[in-house]
């Protein structure tokens, strides 16, 4: 890829970035972006799983649910990123 | 320049920059649909967590496992079934 954006930049004008400069920046973003969700919904889906009537702190136990809550939840998006791929590879070879 | 402008059929000014802008317009179309996938990976684990987990233990055991997987193909074989009755529905003119 360093390469590839290389032979492109050096007849570019000084000021404008190479295509792997660029492409770099677009995934960065993409994964902070990606990152920013799953926290969000974990968040959401772990506070409703592990805290009932909200305290003055957050006790021991509730803290150890969070923490499992988490695992678990990476864990379900992994299974259902699985699915998703399974199916989508399925339609396509249907096509 | 001008020869492998002119064997393409581009027009000769700036083709490099063209041939630039095509391959990044390319490459970003690819990280684009990435990015779709993910989005309705965190949807579907959205939705299917709350259908599948009960109290989150210390391992994603197995029938919560099929659980989420028969909730992503259910889901999207729902989502086919809507389009298609709400395309008949449309095609017959109903309101």
């Amino acid at each position: 890829m360093d390469s590839f954006g290389s032979d492109f930049s050096s007849n570019s004008s000084s000021g404008k970035m190479d295509t792997g400069t660029i492409m770099e920046q677009v995934k960065v973003q993409i994964a902070v972006a990606n990152a920013q969700e799953l926290l969000q919904r974990m968040t959401d889906k772990c506070f409703k799983k592990c805290i009932g009537k909200p305290g003055s702190t957050l006790d021991n136990s509730e803290q150890k649910c969070i923490a499992m809550c988490m695992d678990r939840y990476m864990d379900a998006w992994n299974t259902v990123s699985r699915a998703y791929n399974s199916r989508l590879q399925r339609e396509r070879a249907r096509i | 320049m001008a020869d492998f402008s002119s064997s393409f059929d581009m027009p000769s000014a700036g083709s490099s920059e063209n041939a630039e802008a095509a391959e990044l317009q390319r490459l970003i179309a690819v990280e684009q649909q990435k990015a779709q996938f993910q989005a309705q990976v965190h949807n579907f684990t959205d939705v299917c967590w709350d259908k599948c987990m009960d109290k989150p233990s210390s391992k994603l055991d197995s029938r919560t496992e099929t659980c989420l997987v028969s909730c992503v193909e259910r889901f999207i074989d729902t989502t086919l079934t809507i389009t298609n009755r709400f395309t008949q529905m449309v095609q017959k003119g109903a309101h």
